[in-house]
């Protein structure tokens, strides 16, 4: 039995020492420089992070993309994670309860590839030929650019410019969103619920509104626990292969446009892996898979630990 | 400080009550916007699936490119072998971690830190899982393979398949224990006999949600199983597997494929479903009646 059990260990370790020697490689070559620095194209300027033809291997555009997606999936997903974590625990009616808990876990066990299978065929034409146009006519609002053009957020040349072709960073951050939703709403929900009812009757208690004991007697008291499980959602977008291998449109591209094409650290090991023909070039994409292993190693243990923090003490729950 | 005091109760009181309201409605609306993409899924993949799935998905194998018709017979049965060799590692070495934290180790530090690694590794990207495999088993072996397809998935299900089986175990009351053992049972014998057998219904589903979870896996299959457009049993050779296929399909230029994905995709979901349902069942009967 303990062997089973340390069998775990013994996992992370052969991870951890696979992925280093196979790494190797491309880790003598590039060095620490891999992470951030980049070729500039003679002729065109422009500069060239990733070209398995002429050996150039860069990871820059793919740190970029995970991040683009992933802060993108929480700004959506995290207002919403928490209203329906507050609605489910403090005002849902009984009988209505059960059945949204389940289907927010539902959505939990929904594979990724399912997932990439209905951003493609749905949410990509809707973002091309509703959404899309409606966010670049709303940031080129012409008294919005003069208000906000220093921002460089606005305009032809901001967050919303350029090409759309529907795919891309933000059609990649919408389906994350969805994907890490159930995971922050069902962690947000177990804090709230390990909240003592004794802290919301005393603000009840003391003349308080409903929204106003849920301010300050749950949320004031889970909020560790809230952002633990942000994190952990985070983890779980840094980490998104599949979904966002489908989407994100595989360019090795850096562009402030969240309309443009892009790639992530996950998706590119996905689309190239089976493809790279030489070893620096599947040294390379190994050394991504290392990095990422190692962010969401350090981003799920704190995590854990924040979670821990408010839930010890109370059962332990299934799922 | 007077100011504050001088503004009417009426209107403070009405403005809490209005932002009372706000933040219910709020909290209703994300509820809302959150049940909705998971029912536009649900819709879309059922009604996508079904008009695409008959009898053919489930006996022929793909057709080439331009023909009509064909399906996946050779992707599920590929899944179930792959779903097979996975159960074999993932299942006994996970029910046995999981004994191990509840019974044996319970509170100390080894299982404590077990616990903290495990939940971490169920968070560590299955492609990274995928890529360990693959330097492991296929770059010595020089050839993709169902048995490495098999492994990765089986190493994917142990820390999942280890904390449901030790949360069943917690869930099991001590009086069951102390009946045993105040029987001169040794403790060995008591966790084994009694105490897993009381937990069997849970660790079970438990088992079967690793397993719905794994079956939906793409990422390490890339470049172990690799997928096969043909029937395979050779655990030495490249095999097919639902998830692959639908992402290779979805990804294609060909409209009979994409047919093929949204059907491969029901199928998928439906085991899914199935598996979460029954995991809930069981949980929500708290535990299992028929021993305590």
């Amino acid at each position: 039995m303990l062997t089973c059990a340390a069998s775990i260990f013994g996992i992370v370790l052969l991870i951890a020492t696979e992925l280093v020697l196979r790494s190797q490689m491309s880790w003598h070559k590039f060095g620490l420089s891999f992470f951030y620095k980049f070729n500039i194209d003679p002729d065109t300027h422009l500069p060239v992070f990733w070209d398995p033809v002429g050996g150039t291997f860069y990871a820059l555009p793919f740190l970029y993309g995970t991040l683009v997606t992933s802060l993108v999936a929480l700004v959506i997903a995290v207002p919403l994670a928490i209203g329906v974590a507050i609605f489910l625990t403090e005002m849902c009616p009984k009988f209505l309860r059960g059945p949204l808990a389940f289907t927010t876990e539902l959505l939990a066990a929904i594979p990724s590839v399912v997932y990439g299978l209905w951003a493609i065929f749905v949410l990509v034409p809707l973002l091309r030929e509703q959404v899309n146009p409606l966010l670049v006519s709303v940031f080129s609002f012409p008294p919005l650019v003069k208000a906000f053009g220093w921002t460089g957020l606005v305009g032809a040349n901001g967050i919303f410019g350029g090409d759309n072709y529907g795919l891309g960073f933000l059609a990649a951050g919408v389906i994350l969103a969805v994907m890490i939703l159930p995971i922050i709403s069902s962690l947000t929900r177990e804090v709230m619920n390990a909240v003592p009812n004794s802290q919301r009757e005393a603000v009840l208690a003391l003349g308080a509104t409903r929204w106003e004991m849920i301010r300050m007697g749950v949320l004031r008291n889970a909020r560790i626990g809230i952002v633990g499980s942000v994190i952990l959602g985070l983890g779980r977008a840094l980490g998104e292969t599949m979904a966002v291998a489908m989407v994100i449109g595989g360019r090795p591209e850096i562009s402030k446009s969240l309309l443009s094409l892009g790639n992530s650290m996950a998706s590119v090991v996905a689309n190239e892996f089976s493809e790279a023909s030489d070893d620096l070039y599947l040294s390379a994409l190994i050394e991504i898979g290392l990095a990422l292993f190692i962010v969401t190693i350090i981003v799920n243990a704190l995590a854990r630990v924040l979670v821990w923090a408010v839930t010890r003490g109370t059962p332990a729950r299934v799922q | 400080m007077v100011t504050t005091r001088k503004k009417p109760n009426r209107v403070r009181s009405a403005m809490r009550t209005a932002a009372d309201h706000l933040a219910t409605g709020l909290a209703i609306l994300a509820t809302i916007l959150v049940i909705a993409p998971l029912v536009a899924i649900f819709i879309y993949l059922v009604y996508k699936g079904t008009s695409s799935l008959n009898l053919a998905f489930f006996t022929q194998v793909p057709k080439p490119v331009g023909e009509a018709g064909g399906g996946m017979a050779n992707a599920i049965g590929g899944s179930a072998v792959l779903l097979g060799i996975a159960s074999l590692l993932g299942v006994p070495i996970g029910i046995g971690g999981g004994i191990y934290l509840a019974e044996f180790g319970r509170g100390t530090r080894l299982a404590n830190a077990i616990r903290f690694t495990a939940d971490v590794l169920n968070g560590v990207p299955s492609i990274v899982m995928g890529i360990a495999i693959y330097s492991l088993i296929v770059v010595p072996q020089h050839h993709f393979s169902a048995f490495s397809g098999g492994v990765a998935l089986g190493v994917m299900m142990i820390p999942t398949v280890t904390r449901t089986t030790e949360e069943m175990l917690l869930m099991v009351p001590h009086s069951v224990r102390e009946a045993a053992l105040g029987l001169g049972v040794p403790n060995w014998r008591s966790v084994m006999s009694i105490t897993l057998k009381t937990a069997s219904p849970g660790v079970i589903t438990g088992c079967m949600l690793a397993f719905a979870r794994v079956a939906g896996e793409t990422a390490p299959l890339i470049f172990t199983a690799f997928g096969n457009q043909f029937w395979s049993a050779s655990l030495n050779q490249p095999i097919a597997a639902l998830p692959l296929q639908i992402y290779v399909y979805a990804i294609s230029p060909y409209d009979e494929w994409h047919r093929l994905a949204w059907a491969g995709a029901l199928v998928l979901i439906v085991l899914i479903v199935f598996a979460v349902s029954l995991v809930r069942y069981v949980a929500s009967r708290g535990i299992l009646k028929g021993a305590s």
